[in-house]
């Protein structure tokens, strides 16, 4: 009888999700680009002033990231659910959430780290210098992994459904707003020159929580999809 | 996953709720209306003038009421919703369906009265104060799980999954005050509160009382009366009661 | 031993099966027929522990599989109504991963042996998955019953878009692990080629 260890498990799903990923460079390339897109048309809404750009900054960017963790979202369990490994996941004789962290981190690699990497240059295209820059990249760090998190319930909640990507907007945007919240006030604070750690170390709180418990719910919600 | 204990829930079964809420209905209909005569009468015509807001501030004696119905029916349905997920009981999932559509209506209400409020008061129909922006999320909520519920054809999973979501709700609901009150200290513009009347005569506390107690009897009365709808609605599926005779739900149609 | 006592399964609104009682012994078939919408593939999902059952109970040795959890989960292998296998990947990327997830080996040698147990060449195991017939993708999937090393499988329509050959391979194989001492579950509309003394059937009704 056989039966993988947990970390031989969770390994398993990162590097088939990782793989995948390289077979789709695409689709990386595609979430990077519309971020990079999207941020750039505020600054022609609004007007090239550097003062009102400075000031919007890390709304715009926080608000860029969570919509780009969203298009993504579709991604997380929808090939698997349709070609049935998603089926042969939730038999894999470990804990489902611990498999669904590995899902998760995968698609944080895949959808929030390149957002991450790439955010010190929107920063400078908004006017941010220094150390704002740098608390916009460390915000987006810890806020990101998060956002990736309590969106795998909405995934997998709309899973199979019709109309699914709105769908799960409408469940997910509404708990994603105190991730934003602190992920977009660190940047004011730093901007106003008051210090960011309460925000940064809530956002910390933010992912820890969240580490902890939407893995089970995410769990719970694929078994009642699958049914 | 849940299951692991008996059904016996499911056998108390919606055939035999179905007639008890009907009797039930008209005694909390009756309640909730003289509750909320009452409390109205009193908010209106004994609560005395506000010395600072005059008469407009008496609108609060329907929005505090109804923010607070629409906190505590979240909680309700989140429960049910836990028990339904726990004991696998098809009516906790129904209490659960019932409740939404009641409790996203007061969060609308307190909504659009603080709003009609806050128009005389702060010159604005709109003030991104921390409590009303909370309300408003809380209404997105609500809103999520009616449409979860209502996209989903399969009637198990539609029960489930809106369980979930409305759980994950309830822990969140907090952190999103919490975090919505962080942000409004944050940005000092709006940081006048809705709820910051001084002092509160004895008589506006007992009028926003009997109306919360009011608009609870309503819920239930309100609740109750969908449950029914609900009933009616399942009992067209042929998985129970194929065989079971419900000669009210025949004349409720 | 693995058994169902008074299993009832519904699909939706639908009551597809109720009152199953079955025995599989250690070294026997259960074969699972009936018409299409008899609710096969559901009982097997039931059989894994995907679906709950209505009413009655799984055991696999005596005890609930719900009470069981994952480690009844490492007792099987379920090859399903889908492939369970990513179009993007090789075969060999394909059970290389699926092996390992199961715990079971997965290096490159016996990944190949498999593969070409089920009659799929080598010029085929390094090709993306997407480019290969319906029949060649089976096959990949049911190569996982070359590596796999649990006493229950619990295979759906395995034979569907197989050709002769790979049917007498697969057939070989189910042999081979009941004189083992395996179990099998099958859904299936074909007979099988096993001896009649290791086989029973359980036929389900609309």
């Amino acid at each position: 009888m056989s039966q993988p260890s947990m970390s031989e498990a969770l390994r398993g799903v990162i590097r088939r999700d990782l793989l995948l990923a390289m077979r789709h460079r695409s689709d990386v390339a595609m979430s990077v680009f519309f971020v990079v897109i999207v941020a750039s048309l505020f600054p022609l809404g609004v007007g090239p002033e550097s003062a009102v750009l400075r000031v919007i900054a890390s709304g715009v960017l926080w608000v860029t990231a969570l919509l780009a963790c969203l298009l993504s979202l579709g991604r997380l369990f929808t090939a698997d659910y349709l070609d049935g490994v998603l089926e042969q996941t939730l038999l894999i004789p470990q804990p489902l959430a611990v498999l669904v962290v590995g899902k998760v981190f995968s698609h944080w690699v895949i959808s929030g780290l390149p957002v991450v990497l790439l955010s010190p240059l929107l920063g400078l295209q908004f006017g941010l210098s220094g150390d704002s820059l740098w608390v916009l990249t460390l915000s987006l760090l810890l806020g990101t992994p998060t956002l990736s998190m309590i969106g795998a319930i909405g995934a997998a909640l709309t899973l199979g459904l019709r109309g699914s990507g709105l769908l799960v907007a409408l469940l997910v945007l509404p708990l994603f707003i105190p991730v934003l919240i602190f992920g977009a006030g660190a940047v004011t604070n730093s901007l106003a020159g008051i210090g960011s750690e309460a925000n940064l170390s809530l956002l910390g709180a933010c992912f820890l929580f969240s580490f902890a418990f939407a893995p089970w719910a995410t769990a719970v919600a694929l078994r009642i999809a699958l049914e | 996953m849940s299951g692991t204990g008996i059904n016996w829930f499911k056998y108390s079964s919606p055939q035999a709720l179905y007639p008890l809420a009907g009797r039930m209905i008209p005694w909390f209909a009756a309640l909730a209306l003289g509750l909320i005569g009452v409390g109205l009468y009193v908010g209106f015509f004994v609560a005395p003038t506000d010395v600072t807001q005059g008469d407009a501030y008496r609108i609060i004696f329907v929005h505090v009421p109804a923010a607070w119905m629409s906190m505590f029916l979240y909680v309700i349905m989140a429960i049910w919703a836990g028990l339904g997920l726990g004991l696998n009981a098809r009516p906790s999932f129904m209490m659960a369906q019932a409740i939404a559509p009641t409790g996203a209506m007061f969060t609308f209400l307190a909504l659009f009265t603080g709003s009609m409020w806050g128009k005389p008061t702060w010159g604005a129909w709109w003030v991104w104060d921390a409590r009303l922006t909370s309300e408003l999320i809380l209404l997105f909520q609500y809103i999520g799980i009616i449409l979860l519920r209502s996209s989903i054809d399969d009637l198990r999973r539609a029960d489930r999954a809106s369980a979930v979501l409305a759980l994950v709700g309830v822990i969140n609901v907090p952190i999103i005050y919490f975090s919505v009150r962080w942000w409004n200290t944050l940005h000092q513009g709006a940081s006048v509160s809705i709820t910051a009347a001084p002092t509160m005569a004895g008589t506006m506390v007992t009028a926003m009382l009997v109306m919360m107690f009011g608009f609870w009897m309503y819920s239930i009365a309100v609740t109750l009366a969908r449950m029914r709808c609900v009933i009616v609605e399942r009992e067209r599926h042929p998985s129970w009661g194929k065989q079971a005779s419900m000669p009210d739900a025949v004349e409720a149609r | 031993m693995f058994q169902t006592v008074a299993l009832s399964g519904s699909r939706g609104e639908r009551q597809l099966f109720s009152d199953v009682s079955v025995t599989v012994k250690p070294g026997t078939l259960l074969a699972v027929v009936g018409e299409n919408g008899s609710g096969k593939t559901s009982f097997l999902r039931m059989l894994c522990g995907l679906l709950s059952p209505d009413g009655g109970a799984i055991l696999w040795q005596g005890k609930d599989i719900r009470q069981l959890k994952e480690l009844y989960s490492a007792q099987l292998t379920y090859v399903g109504h889908l492939n369970g296998i990513k179009d993007e990947l090789t075969p060999v990327e394909n059970l290389t991963v699926s092996a390992s997830l199961a715990g079971d080996e997965s290096s490159g040698a016996i990944v190949q042996k498999a593969l070409e147990a089920v009659g799929l060449v080598r010029p085929v195991h390094r090709l993306p998955t997407r480019v290969l017939s319906q029949g060649q993708k089976r096959r990949v999937s049911l190569a996982r019953l070359w590596l796999s090393t649990r006493p229950l499988w619990l295979l759906d329509e395995p034979f569907a878009s197989l050709d002769a050959a790979a049917t007498s391979y697969l057939t070989q194989r189910l042999h081979a692990h009941l004189n083992n001492g395996g179990m099998v579950v099958v859904a299936t509309h074909q007979e099988i080629a096993i001896p009649t003394d290791s086989i029973q059937h359980l036929r389900l009704t609309r």
